[in-house]
C-alpha cells in the first residue's frame, strides 16, 4: 500500500472528472445523454447511476455527480446500516430528556436547570492510519465542529483508541503520532480531554480505530439545527478557504478497503488511495468563538458544519432540511479557494477543515460579516435560500446544479446486505477458557496479578494521557484515570455532566449481541461510579466489510445487543457513528462498537473517585453471585495475557443488575457514604483494587475465600469496588439490600500495598513500578 | 479599593477564563481587556494567559508581542505596572524582551500536562509576597515549549539579582536551565512563570490550592498600593 506523503503543495487523486475551463453544464447534460461517466470510480454502482440519471430525467452533470456520489457514500448515507439503525429509534425507551435525536448532528439532551448538553462519537480510523498525527488531529476538529453546529459551546474531548499490538514496529509509528495529533489539535483548542480508553490487538494492525468524542453545552434557547429557512435569506461559507484537500475522501474511505481494487489502471488506483485533510486548530479556535458570539448576538437562521463531503453535504442537508419547498441557489465560483485551479465538483467534494456555513438574513449580514471580521474569519455569501425546491448552483453563470435536495441528502439507497453468522462461530464459543491452566499458588497469583498490570491494554496510560490538557476551562472535576470524565457545567449550582466510553472487541468476536450489551453496561457502570446518574447513549460501531456476510451478521447483532440493552437500561440512543471496512485483506478487525454513556450529576462536589485515598475504609464488592461459581473468563485479560487465548463465551449479561448497582451507587454517592468506587471490566477484581491502591496512594488487605483466582481475575459483569466511608457501613447495606444489589465486605484500606491475605502482599511502589513502566519503555520515556 | 486586575484575550488565548476565575476568587476584580485594542482600562496589574496565541505560529509568543494592546503594555510594565505571565504569557514577554531569555521545546519532545512541585524562590514580587521564601506549592504545567534557555551570563545574573522567581521541585520536568520555573525582573513587578497557577485555587478542579497565593498577593498589594 502506498502511503500518501505529507507536503503543501501535495495535489490529491483522483484527476478532476472535468477541467474547470469547459465545466459540465446542466445543458450539456442534457445534450449528451450518452457521455460515459466515471460513477464507478467516484464508488457508485451502475444501479446506483442508473437511479441518479431516473431522479434528474437526464445523466448527472459532472458536479452533480460528485454530490452524488459523495451524498451516497456509505460514510455519509449509512446505505448498508440504516435499515439496521432504526430499531434505535423504534425501541427507544420512553423519555423526556431528548431535545434532538438521531438524524441531526448531535444529539441533546435536557440536563435540568435550563442546560443541555450534546455529545458524539465518531471515527477517523483509515485517516489516521495513513497519516496518525493529521489523521486524529482532523478527527478531533470534525466531532468537535458537529457539536458547534448545534448551537452549543464544546467543553471537553474524550478518545478511544486501538492499535496493534503494542511492541509492533507500525505501532510505534502509529500509536504516537495519533496521540501527537490529538495533543496538538485538542490542545490548542482549548477542550480538556477528560479521558478515553487505549487497547491493543494484532486484528487492529493495520486498522487503528481512532474514535473522537465531543461534549457541548447549551442553554434550551440555543439549540439550532441544520435547516435553511426564509427564502431570500443569504447563504455564508466561513472559516478557511477551500482547497484541494481530501477531494473524494468521503466516498473512497467508506466504500473501499485499502490496497485492493486496482483493476482499472492509475485513475481507478488513485481514487482509492485516502487522501488526508490537514487541520487547523488556531482557526478551529477563532471559528468557535466567531460561531458562539453569532449565536449570541441572534444571526443565525440555519448551521451546518463542513465534514465529510464538505460543500456538497452542507448545501444538500440544509436545503433538505428547511422542507420540501425550500430551495438554493449557490454560485460555486464565488467559494474562497486557497487553489485556484478547482473546479465546481473539486469544490463540492473538498473536504477542507475548519469551515461551517450558515442561513443568514438579509438585515443581519452586515453585523454577522463584522462579527467574523473580529475573529479574522473569512466569510462569504455564497448564495441564497430560494422557494423552488431545487438546489441549483452555478458556474460563472452557467447552471451546473440542479437537484431535488432530499434525493442526494436523505434518499439514498438503502441495502439489505447478507448477514450468516460465521461457520467458525461455534468452534469458537466451544473453546472455553475452563480448560487453561490456572494459577493457584500465592506466588503465581500474584505474578498473574504483576503481568495483568503490566500488560499494555491494563499498564497506566499516562505516557498517552499526559500529553493531553485536562485542566484548561477550570471545570474538570474528574478525568483519567478516573472511570469516567465529570465536567462542572455550572459553577453555581454544581451541576455537572459524566462521560464514559467503553468497547471490547474480543467479547464481542465470541458474542457480537452480549459484547455489545457488556459495552454499554461498562460505561453506564462507569458513569453511575462517579455518582451521575446515566441518560443516553452514543456509539460508533467499528466493523470490517459490510459486504461479507461474516461481518455483517456481527454488525446485525451488535445493533440489535445495543438497541435491546438500551430498552432495558432506559437509556436513549441519541446518535452515532458507522465505520465499515475496517479490514486488511480478508481479515476484519474484532467486532468493536465503542459505546458513550453520559450522564447528569447533581453536584459535582459529591463525585466518587477510584483512589482509595483514606485508610480504614471498609472494602465492598458490589454485585456478583455471593456463593461464587465458576468464574467468567471468555474473552478475559487473564486468558489473553496468560495464555493468548481467546475463546468461548462472554460474561452473562445482567441489565437489571446494572441497573440496581447504578442505583446503589448514585445514591450512596448523594448521602456521601462511599469514600471510592470502581467499577469491574477487563482483569477484574484484581486488576480494580491494584488501580483504586494506586489512584488514592492507600494499600488495602482483602480476604477472598474459597476460589482466589476466580475472585481475582474472573471478569462477571454488573460489579464494583467500593470503600465504604467510616461510620456509612449500615447505611449502606441497608440500601444495597433496598436495591437487592449483593454487597461482600473484603476487608479494609490501608496498610503498605495490595494483601490479598493467605495468598500474597504486593508492596504499592512494586505496583506502580510495573503498572507505569510498561507504556514509556515501548514508545520511550 | 478593590484591585482591577486586567486579563488580556489574544486570539488563541485558552486560559483567559480560568485566570480572571482566580482574580475574582483572590478577591479582585478581573477586567478583560482585547488583544486588538490599545486600551488597559485603567487596571491595576495586567495578566497575560496561558492559551496558544495565534496558533503559536512561528514561534510560541513572537506574534502576540506585536498586538495592538502590546503597544500599551510595554512602556507601562516598564514604568512599573505588574505584569504576570503565564505559560503562553510567560513566552510573550520574554519574545517582548520584558523578561530576559527564551522557552524552548521540552527535551523529550513531547507536549507535558501533569502537576508539578515548584518552590517559590523570591517571595518578594507582588505576585509572591503570600509565600513564604522556599515554600512549596503543587501547580500544573501544561506546555510543549516549557524549557527555559538563557545564556551563562543572563542565569548568573538572573541568580545574583534574585529574579529566579521559582524552580522546578521533585526533577526537572521539561530540561529547564537551571530547573527554573518563573524569573522576574528586577523589581519583581514582571514575572513570568510556566506552570499554571490558575489551575490550582480549588481540589474540586486541580491539584489544590497553592496556586491562589499568586493571586491574592497582588490583590493585597495593589489594594495596599
Amino acid at each position: 500500500m502506498t502511503v500518501q506523503s505529507r507536503g503543501d503543495d501535495r495535489r490529491i487523486l483522483p484527476a478532476p472528472p472535468v477541467s474547470p475551463a469547459a465545466p459540465d453544464t446542466v445543458a450539456r447534460a442534457a445534450a449528451t445523454p450518452d457521455r460515459l461517466q466515471p460513477h464507478a470510480e467516484l464508488g457508485l454502482t451502475g444501479e446506483e447511476y442508473a437511479a441518479i440519471t431516473e431522479v434528474l430525467g437526464r445523466r448527472p452533470t459532472d458536479a452533480e455527480l460528485a454530490i452524488y456520489s459523495v451524498m451516497w457514500s456509505e460514510h455519509c448515507s449509512y446505505k448498508s446500516s440504516r435499515a439496521h439503525l432504526r430499531q434505535f429509534a423504534d425501541k427507544a425507551p420512553p423519555t423526556t430528556v431528548l431535545l434532538a435525536g438521531i438524524g441531526q448532528n448531535a444529539g441533546v439532551v435536557d440536563i435540568g436547570q435550563g442546560y443541555a448538553v450534546t455529545f458524539k462519537l465518531e471515527s477517523h480510523n483509515h485517516p489516521s492510519y495513513v497519516e496518525p498525527f493529521q489523521g486524529a488531529a482532523t478527527g478531533v476538529g470534525g466531532i468537535v465542529r458537529d457539536i458547534l453546529a448545534m448551537g452549543a459551546r464544546p467543553v471537553a474531548v474524550m478518545d478511544a483508541l486501538r492499535f496493534g499490538p503494542a511492541d509492533a514496529p507500525d505501532t510505534r509509528r502509529v500509536l504516537p503520532g495519533v496521540v501527537g495529533g490529538i495533543s496538538f489539535y485538542g490542545n490548542c483548542l482549548g477542550l480538556p480531554n477528560i479521558g478515553g480508553e487505549l487497547a491493543f490487538d494484532p486484528c487492529y494492525a493495520g486498522n487503528p480505530l481512532v474514535n473522537a468524542l465531543c461534549l457541548g453545552v447549551l442553554r434550551h434557547e440555543d439549540l439550532k439545527l441544520a435547516a435553511a429557512t426564509g427564502p431570500g435569506n443569504h447563504v455564508v461559507l466561513f472559516g478557511s478557504r477551500t482547497g484541494p484537500d481530501g477531494i473524494g475522501g468521503a466516498s473512497v474511505l467508506a466504500s473501499a478497503s485499502f490496497g485492493e481494487g486496482g483493476t482499472g489502471g492509475r485513475s481507478r488506483e488513485g481514487a482509492k488511495r485516502p487522501s488526508v485533510q490537514v487541520g487547523d486548530p488556531f482557526m478551529e479556535k477563532r471559528l468557535v468563538e466567531c460561531c458562539l458570539e453569532l449565536y449570541s448576538a441572534g444571526l443565525v437562521l440555519g448551521i451546518q458544519d463542513l465534514g465529510a463531503a464538505g460543500v456538497a453535504c452542507a448545501t444538500t442537508e440544509l436545503t433538505a432540511g428547511g422542507g420540501p419547498e425550500i430551495g438554493m441557489r449557490v454560485r460555486l465560483d464565488t467559494v474562497p479557494l486557497r487553489d485556484a485551479s478547482l473546479g465546481p465538483a473539486e469544490i463540492l467534494m473538498s473536504e477542507s477543515q475548519e469551515r461551517m456555513m450558515a442561513v443568514v438574513a438579509p438585515a443581519g449580514l452586515e453585523r454577522f460579516l463584522a462579527i467574523c471580521a473580529k475573529w479574522d474569519v473569512p466569510a462569504t455569501v455564497i448564495g441564497e435560500v430560494t422557494g423552488t425546491g431545487r438546489l441549483e448552483m452555478t458556474w460563472h453563470g452557467e447552471p451546473v446544479v440542479d437537484i431535488p435536495p432530499a434525493s442526494a441528502a436523505t434518499e439514498a439507497p438503502v441495502y439489505q446486505r447478507p448477514a450468516a453468522r460465521p461457520a467458525a462461530q461455534a468452534a469458537l464459543q466451544a473453546d472455553d477458557p475452563a480448560r487453561l491452566a490456572r494459577p493457584r499458588s500465592g506466588p503465581d497469583l500474584r505474578a498473574a496479578l504483576l503481568a495483568l498490570l503490566g500488560a499494555p491494554d491494563a499498564a497506566d496510560k499516562s505516557w498517552v494521557t499526559e500529553q493531553y490538557d485536562r485542566y484548561v476551562r477550570g471545570d474538570t472535576v474528574l478525568a483519567m484515570p478516573q472511570d469516567a470524565g465529570l465536567i462542572r457545567v455550572d459553577e453555581q449550582t454544581s451541576l455537572g455532566v459524566a462521560l464514559a466510553v467503553d468497547g471490547n472487541g474480543r467479547y464481542c468476536l465470541l458474542d457480537p449481541y452480549a459484547g455489545t450489551q457488556l459495552a454499554l453496561a461498562e460505561a453506564y457502570r462507569n458513569v453511575a461510579a462517579t455518582g451521575a446518574r446515566p441518560l443516553a447513549v452514543t456509539n460508533c460501531l467499528n466493523f470490517g466489510a459490510p459486504t461479507d456476510p461474516a461481518v455483517m451478521w456481527q454488525f446485525t447483532e451488535a445493533v440489535r445487543g445495543l438497541a435491546d440493552a438500551c430498552l432495558a437500561l432506559g437509556v436513549p440512543v441519541t446518535g452515532g457513528n458507522v465505520s465499515f471496512y475496517n479490514q486488511t485483506g480478508d481479515a476484519a478487525i474484532h467486532p468493536t462498537p465503542v459505546v458513550g454513556v453520559l450522564g447528569v450529576h447533581d453536584d459535582v462536589r459529591q463525585r466518587l473517585s477510584i483512589g482509595f485515598g483514606r485508610p480504614d475504609c471498609p472494602v465492598v464488592l458490589l454485585g456478583g453471585s455471593p456463593g461464587g461459581g465458576e468464574p467468567e473468563l471468555g474473552g478475559s485479560l487473564w486468558a489473553r495475557v496468560a495464555h493468548g487465548h481467546l475463546g468461548g463465551r462472554p460474561p452473562a449479561v445482567d441489565l437489571d443488575a446494572e441497573r440496581a448497582l447504578g442505583s446503589v451507587l448514585v445514591a450512596a454517592a448523594a448521602a456521601g457514604l462511599l469514600a471510592a468506587a470502581h467499577d469491574l471490566s477487563d482483569g477484574g477484581l484484581a486488576v480494580a483494587l491494584a488501580e483504586s491502591c494506586l489512584a488514592g496512594g492507600q494499600g488495602c488487605t482483602v480476604t477472598l475465600p474459597g476460589d482466589a483466582f476466580g475472585h481475582l481475575f474472573g471478569e462477571s459483569a454488573a460489579r464494583a469496588v467500593v470503600a465504604v466511608a467510616p461510620g456509612a457501613g449500615e447505611r449502606f447495606a441497608s440500601l444495597c439490600r433496598e436495591h437487592g444489589v449483593p454487597a461482600a465486605v473484603l476487608g479494609r484500606t490501608g496498610g503498605p500495598g495490595l494483601e490479598v491475605e493467605g495468598c500474597f502482599a504486593i508492596p504499592l511502589a512494586e505496583l506502580a513500578g510495573v503498572h507505569r513502566s510498561a507504556l514509556p519503555a515501548l514508545f520511550g520515556a | 479599593m478593590t484591585a482591577r486586575v486586567g486579563v488580556v484575550t489574544f486570539p488563541g488565548s485558552l486560559d483567559d477564563t480560568d485566570a480572571a476565575r482566580a482574580v475574582r476568587r483572590a478577591g479582585g476584580i478581573a477586567v478583560p481587556l482585547w488583544h486588538g485594542e490599545r486600551d488597559l482600562r485603567g487596571v491595576d496589574a495586567v495578566i497575560l494567559p496561558g492559551g496558544f496565541s495565534y496558533g503559536d505560529y512561528l514561534r510560541c509568543g513572537a506574534i502576540a508581542r506585536f498586538a495592538p494592546v502590546m503597544a500599551e503594555l510595554v512602556p507601562a510594565a516598564r514604568a512599573g505596572l505588574p505584569v504576570l505571565g503565564i505559560c503562553n504569557g510567560f513566552q510573550i514577554l520574554c519574545e517582548a524582551h520584558l523578561l530576559p531569555g527564551a522557552l524552548t521545546r521540552n527535551d523529550r519532545l513531547r507536549f507535558i500536562s501533569r502537576e508539578v512541585l515548584v518552590r517559590v524562590e523570591n517571595a518578594a514580587t507582588p505576585w509572591t509576597s503570600d509565600y513564604q521564601p522556599g515554600q512549596e506549592a503543587t501547580l500544573v504545567l501544561k506546555s510543549g515549549e516549557g524549557a527555559y534557555v538563557a545564556d551563562a551570563a543572563t542565569l548568573a545574573g538572573l541568580q545574583q539579582r534574585g529574579q529566579v522567581l521559582a524552580r522546578y521541585g521533585g526533577g526537572n520536568p521539561n530540561g529547564s536551565a537551571g530547573g527554573i520555573a518563573g524569573i522576574c525582573s528586577e523589581d519583581g513587578a514582571i514575572a513570568g512563570l510556566m506552570p499554571h497557577p490558575e489551575h490550582a485555587i480549588d481540589p474540586l478542579t486541580g491539584p489544590g490550592r497553592d496556586g491562589l497565593a499568586f493571586f491574592t498577593s497582588a490583590v493585597r498589594a495593589l489594594a495596599a498600593a
